[in-house]
């Protein structure tokens, strides 16, 4: 796994699973099983544009770009190519 | 108002009972610090502590019948007492007391059960039939005043509080799982559950009794009103205006009844500055009101309130709300509460009728119910929304209206609207749910049980808190509009075992006063009822019809402003990492171990989102676990393991009346 996928991971299983990681696989959708909400969206997007040194726009909030680990990570790696 | 305790054992002697009610009133001085009475015979012991508000000299509790065959324990007030003493004369009733307690035990002698139907007012009643060695325990329509009961080893106990019962070392302490499952999805328990395993609240509209035949079921004697087309108002809206303002009015001057002076909370919003323009306006230009600051701006409404005080003129008190004074008294307020809560509202409510007290007030009167019977809660407005939505799920503007129903939720809509409108989006499947309104809600809540150990969720595998709520509902329920449900929903669950509980009788008693709420009057109930929806919210206009009833009556600023929902801070005032907390204590993996509820890895978690270095957000959600579960801790600190019966001083009660 690499290691943006694990910074992902870890941190969607500590904050938004309190340790709790059964069920998510990487393809899980945040949204449609509830384990990020609005707020949360927020926050993954404010860890995610501090931890990669990114700026996200607004019209990147969707969820093909946030919506599960793998989005998440593979729009990481677009942003950081 | 009072508090009132028992015990009973129809077929054996009572041995040691005398000491125990004894103890038992002691853990209600709260509800009634001005006397105590006791009557004892073979069968049965009742406990009464006083607080004098009618008869203040010749209403010393238990009262009995000319004969001395009834006797009463009492806790409340019957507003009408006037009336149906005058009607009661008539019959060749004499009384020997000015209270309304020695009304309501004739009304019984006279009427029997039929007497409930009779009262207005606010009450739980225990009347002993000594010849037939019957108890009678009823309570009042929506559940003002609270009754809890337990029978344990043949024994029948009753009080006002569950700590009261508990002082009884016989009776068994445990919190049940059934109930944390409740109270993580509903935010509440379902009645007649309460927080401990084996102790059960006799359902507000319901009454039950105690004999040699055994313990009844509570049978209901008025219901939340459902109303059939037959049923509904024929008038024309000005028409219903006229009846509104006459019935609360009404409504508010048989609840200025007293012998003590009256006072009115005053929170800002349309409700309370409704009551005290009546009163203000009919009843007493010198009137006393009382209200809440906050140091965070978010929950403060101080403006409107002073708006309110300027325009009346009143003789006004506040209490300012620290973020550091909610954690300072959660754990009293938990105490008076007996259960675990998910939010911090009853704490300012116990401060403000601190407050009350040492104004020298008893008696106060507050806005509750106006919400759930005019529509004035979002929860109504989302559901109608989310429903129109429902009916074009693709529309790009539909789901715009949401963001105009939470602004406070929608600070940013452009960053993140699209997972927002995720989170209230509908299908149709959503919309043959008979919970609807109230789903995301309680979908929400339900998350936390995430945090619940292996052991607890062990015990709830067999366990949906669903089907305890499923049958709570009447037949009635599913041919109501959605409109209806939401608001049975609303006033069965929340307003009786929350709004009136935790916010309303347990933090107004904490502080021995007694709130009366002319809202929920049965006949403005039953009334309002009667009017068709679009009446109570027009378009996303909450509590419109009561807006117009009393244009005139509060100024326009108040009666147009946005409806702002009461809240009190959580992160502000529960940060984990503060030096000798008890927060932390609670919340240490030993503690919460050791207590067994819940999962301490999980907790140790979510303990790191509430430190003063942590920059992550928490949200509401999140917030609602942290409180639930401290107040689990110490709901079980307090009653379980540090709860010491034997301990308990034996009051000295003021009238004793031996039949033995």
């Amino acid at each position: 796994m690499s290691d943006v996928k694990n910074i992902i991971k870890t941190f969607i299983i500590e904050n938004y699973l309190f340790g709790d990681d059964e069920g998510l696989e990487e393809s899980t959708s945040f949204l449609d099983e509830g384990i990020v909400d609005s707020t949360g969206i927020l926050e993954l997007i404010e860890f995610i544009s501090e931890e990669f040194s990114i700026t996200v726009e607004d019209e990147e909030l969707i969820p093909e770009n946030l919506d599960s680990i793998n989005n998440v990570t593979a729009f990481i790696g677009r942003k950081t190519a | 108002m009072c508090g009132i305790a028992g015990i009973l054992n129809i077929d054996n002697q009572l041995n040691s009972s005398e000491k125990i009610v004894s103890r038992m009133i002691t853990m209600l001085h709260h509800r009634g610090p001005d006397e105590s009475g006791l009557y004892i015979d073979n069968n049965i012991c009742l406990g009464h502590a006083r607080l004098s508000i009618l008869g203040l000299e010749t209403g010393t509790q238990p009262i009995s019948n000319q004969s001395e065959t009834l006797w009463i324990i009492y806790n409340g007030e019957v507003f009408n007492y006037i009336e149906l003493k005058e009607e009661l004369v008539q019959k060749g009733y004499s009384f020997k007391t000015d209270t309304d307690t020695e009304v309501v035990l004739a009304l019984y002698e006279e009427y029997g059960v039929d007497c409930l139907e009779k009262l207005n007012g606010q009450f739980a009643i225990a009347i002993w039939d000594t010849r037939n060695k019957e108890l009678f325990l009823a309570r009042d329509r929506v559940g003002i005043r609270p009754l809890f009961y337990t029978h344990q080893n043949g024994k029948f106990s009753f009080a006002s509080e569950i700590k009261s019962i508990f002082s009884d070392p016989e009776i068994s302490r445990s919190i049940d799982p059934e109930a944390l499952s409740q109270i993580f999805t509903f935010w509440t328990t379902i009645t007649p559950k309460t927080s401990f395993k084996g102790i059960l609240e006799l359902p507000p509209g319901h009454f039950m009794t105690v004999s040699k035949k055994g313990v009844s079921d509570p049978k209901a004697y008025w219901t939340i009103p459902s109303v059939s087309p037959e049923e509904r108002w024929q008038g024309t809206f000005d028409e219903a205006k006229d009846e509104i303002k006459e019935l609360l009015t009404d409504a508010v001057r048989l609840r200025l009844r007293a012998d003590v002076p009256v006072g009115a909370y005053l929170s800002g919003g349309l409700d309370s500055s409704i009551l005290t323009g009546l009163i203000a306006n009919k009843f007493n230009n010198h009137l006393r009101t009382f209200s809440l600051s906050f140091q965070e701006c978010n929950f403060d409404e101080s403006s409107y309130q002073n708006e309110m005080v300027h325009h009346l003129k009143t003789e006004h008190s506040e209490v300012r709300v620290s973020n550091q004074h909610v954690k300072d008294n959660f754990s009293q307020v938990i105490w008076q509460c007996e259960k675990p809560l998910l939010r911090t509202g009853p704490v300012p409510l116990f401060s403000l009728s601190k407050l009350v007290r040492e104004s020298q007030f008893k008696v106060v009167l507050t806005g509750e119910g106006a919400d759930e019977i005019f529509g004035g809660y979002n929860i109504f407005k989302e559901a109608k929304l989310r429903k129109f939505w429902a009916r074009q799920p693709d529309s790009k503007w539909r789901p715009l209206l949401v963001e105009r129903l939470y602004p406070y939720i929608f600070k940013n809509p452009s960053r993140a609207r699209i997972f927002l409108q995720k989170f209230f989006s509908v299908n149709s499947e959503d919309l043959t749910d008979p919970y609807f309104s109230h789903q995301v809600r309680w979908r929400n809540s339900g998350k936390n049980k995430n945090f619940f150990s292996l052991e607890l969720q062990s015990k709830l595998t067999k366990y949906d808190p669903y089907k305890s709520l499923a049958q709570r509902l009447p037949k009635s329920f599913s041919t109501q509009d959605f409109f209806s449900k939401a608001q049975f929903l609303e006033m069965d669950i929340f307003l009786s075992n929350y709004l009136l509980s935790s916010q309303g009788d347990r933090v107004g008693m904490g502080n021995s006063i007694e709130l009366r709420v002319p809202f929920l009057d049965h006949r403005v109930i039953e009334f309002a009822a009667k009017l068709p929806a679009h009446w109570k919210i027009k378009g996303l206009n909450e509590k419109y019809i009561l807006k117009e009833a009393f244009k005139g009556l509060v100024p326009e600023s108040i009666r147009n402003r946005p409806k702002q929902p009461y809240r009190a801070p959580i992160k502000e005032s529960f940060l984990t990492d503060d030096e000798d907390s008890f927060v932390q204590n609670l919340l240490s993996e030993d503690a919460i171990e050791k207590a067994g509820y819940f999962d301490a890895k999980k907790v140790s978690f979510l303990r790191k989102k509430f430190t003063k270095e942590s920059k992550q957000a928490v949200n509401e959600v999140q917030n609602m676990a942290l409180i639930g579960i401290l107040s689990t801790q110490l709901l079980h600190q307090q009653f379980i393991e540090d709860f010491k019966p034997e301990e308990i001083k034996l009051a000295v009660p003021d009238k004793v009346i031996r039949r033995r």
